[in-house]
């Protein structure tokens, strides 16, 4: 549905992105994670056509935003990251202005608004005029235009920026819903939005995609991932640790910031392909060397983890 | 009663005519040009920028006609030396007054961001958008009708040329209109955009003034060089054009000159918006 190959965009001498190429097929949704600045408005301006790319190519269904443009707009909805309106006039107004814009037939322009306004929860605001909302309507009304005309992209600039958590919670699952039939890329800074909607993401950092996956697969790409944090008990540190690295199923242990008041905390690194036997080992270990076990737990990794490694490590360059 | 006849029959109905024209082209027009002029038109009467415009443009246009410039002492019945004459000063400011918000506010709300991702051709906007401004700016001649009926009133004047001269005075707002809007594609603030296209349109007028004209046609000496430049300015000067047009010198010539200078400054606006996003 989505196709951007090898995108390049500069101003003037710097490089806003570079060689970014990924497809977003209908049923997916892609975030885009990454730092302030990382491309990815920028990107997301291109393909929407707002901005014309340096270099790569961008096909929305089958048409080329450049070469076809009217026909690669019409099946996009776009919400612009500052969730811009015309602030003269009321919800309803401005939202038949959309529906009229994107080719929405006449006889189908009412319904269409009604059915926008009561997926965004706008009823209550609907003849009021745009300058009087508060931030989160305003945003919800902007995100009504984008879904206005029932295109099968949609392109979503940080759309829970600005709303209270219910509404940020009840808009994550509205993305979920409609990415079982559309194709969706959304930008957030928020990590757990990502693990609530999204089937894919990729994180950005000066230009380039640096990881991409599922959720789930970036999770366990964060250094963390698989590893145990044991908390003890009644026992001499430096011993555990000895007897813990003596075991055929650990790799290494780690000390762990002062998060604990109480006995010896370590995270512990499984060896290759042995995370599932872990906990049940070092268990047994400490109760026969009569230690007294306050916590054993997993870790499944954390995206924000993974976020911090890999655009820091950039960033420190 | 008679002269309510005369000017029923020589004003209301040209400008019947003009809209009933300018309707059915509008309806020939995209349906995105004709979903853009209504926005645009609706929003200069749902803010207070258009009454306030509009008074403004009829206090001092027939207040000074009444009271200064003498159409009463003058014992002519003609509206070319009282009235006319000075309209394009005035439209110097209320024309980019007019304009000066068509792309200028679209940018400092970043609603260009989605006007320019909808399925539409840069092209419908700017035509959309310059045709509500114009027609903003044709309501204001409109009822300017006072003046006429008071002149009606007074004496037998040639309305044929009173109407040429509203003509006139349309054709050079509309290019200070076109000039405003590629200037207000340039800046995201209303006020640099009103006060760029004010000196601009103030240039473009000053520039056929008569001594000036004379200057720049017998400059000699060191400047020399500077004369086709110079030369090329004037011919962009408007002053000329009017002064015919409106004194009901019906001239092709003149009609053209408006026109395209009009649809140039369209293009300049289209070109300037697609750099601004580059």
């Amino acid at each position: 549905m989505i196709e951007v190959k090898n995108l390049h965009k500069s101003f003037g001498s710097k490089l806003a992105v570079d060689g970014i190429s990924f497809t977003v097929k209908k049923g997916e949704v892609l975030g885009f994670l990454g730092p302030n600045g990382a491309g990815k408005s920028t990107t997301m301006r291109m393909v929407t056509g707002f901005l014309p790319a340096t270099e790569g190519s961008i096909s929305i269904g089958g048409s080329d935003v450049e070469g076809d443009e009217i026909a690669a707009k019409s099946k996009i909805g776009y919400l612009p990251e500052s969730a811009p309106l015309y602030s003269d006039m009321t919800v309803e107004a401005f939202l038949k202005f959309s529906a009229e814009m994107r080719g929405v037939p006449k006889g189908e322009i009412k319904e269409a608004v009604d059915k926008a306004i009561a997926t965004t929860f706008l009823e209550k605001v609907r003849h009021q005029s745009i300058e009087t909302l508060s931030k989160g309507f305003r945003h919800r009304t902007c995100f009504a235009q984008s879904i206005i005309h029932d295109p099968e992209v949609l392109i979503l600039d940080e759309p829970t920026d600005g709303l209270d958590p219910n509404q940020k919670h009840e808009v994550r699952q509205l993305i979920k819903r409609m990415g079982k039939t559309k194709a969706i890329i959304f930008s957030t800074h928020i990590l757990e939005e990502v693990e609530a909607s999204c089937t894919r993401a990729v994180i950005i950092d000066r230009g380039k995609i640096i990881a991409d996956g599922t959720p789930d697969q970036l999770k366990n790409k964060s250094k963390n991932a698989g590893s145990a944090i044991l908390r003890v008990d009644g026992v001499e540190k430096q011993v555990l640790i000895k007897e813990i690295e003596k075991l055929s199923e650990v790799k290494s242990t780690d000390s762990v910031p002062a998060l604990y008041e109480e006995g010896i905390a370590l995270r512990v690194f499984p060896d290759k392909g042995k995370k599932d036997k872990l906990a049940a080992a070092l268990a047994k270990l400490v109760t026969e060397k009569g230690g007294e076990l306050r916590e054993l737990r997993m870790e499944e990794g954390r995206l924000d983890e993974l976020f911090r490694e890999i655009t820091k490590s950039d960033n420190e360059e | 009663m008679e002269a309510f006849a005369v000017l029923l029959k020589d004003f209301a109905i040209p400008v019947l005519i003009v809209s009933a024209v300018f309707i059915i082209t509008l309806q020939l027009l995209p349906r995105e040009v004709r979903t853009i002029f209504k926005r645009e038109l609706t929003s200069y009467f749902t803010s207070p920028i258009a009454y306030v415009l509009f008074v403004v443009f009829l206090l001092v246009s027939n207040g000074l006609t009444f009271f200064y410039l003498g159409v009463l002492e003058s014992g002519e019945a003609s509206l070319y030396m009282p009235y006319f004459q000075y309209l394009p000063w005035y439209l110097v400011l209320i024309a980019p007054a007019v304009g000066m918000r068509l792309w200028s506010e679209e940018q400092r709300q970043g609603t260009l961001e989605l006007l320019l991702t909808m399925p539409l051709s840069p092209w419908h906007g700017i035509l959309g958008k310059f045709l509500a401004a114009a027609v903003v700016l044709f309501g204001m001649l409109v009822l300017s009708f006072p003046i006429v009926w008071t002149i009606n009133y007074l004496g037998d004047p040639d309305n044929g040329v009173i109407l040429s001269g509203f003509i006139a005075t349309y054709f050079v707002s509309l290019c200070f209109l076109a000039v405003t809007s590629v200037i207000s594609a340039m800046t995201r603030s209303q006020l640099v955009a009103l006060l760029v296209s004010v000196f601009i349109c103030l240039t473009l007028w000053l520039i056929g003034l008569p001594p000036i004209a004379d200057f720049i046609m017998n400059i000699t000496g060191p400047f020399e060089f500077t004369k086709p430049v110079l030369q090329f300015f004037y011919s962009l000067g408007m002053m000329p054009h009017f002064t015919e047009l409106a004194k009901g010198v019906l001239n092709i010539r003149d009609i053209v000159f408006f026109i395209s200078f009009i649809v140039v400054c369209l293009i300049a606006t289209s070109v300037v918006l697609r750099v601004k996003r580059a």
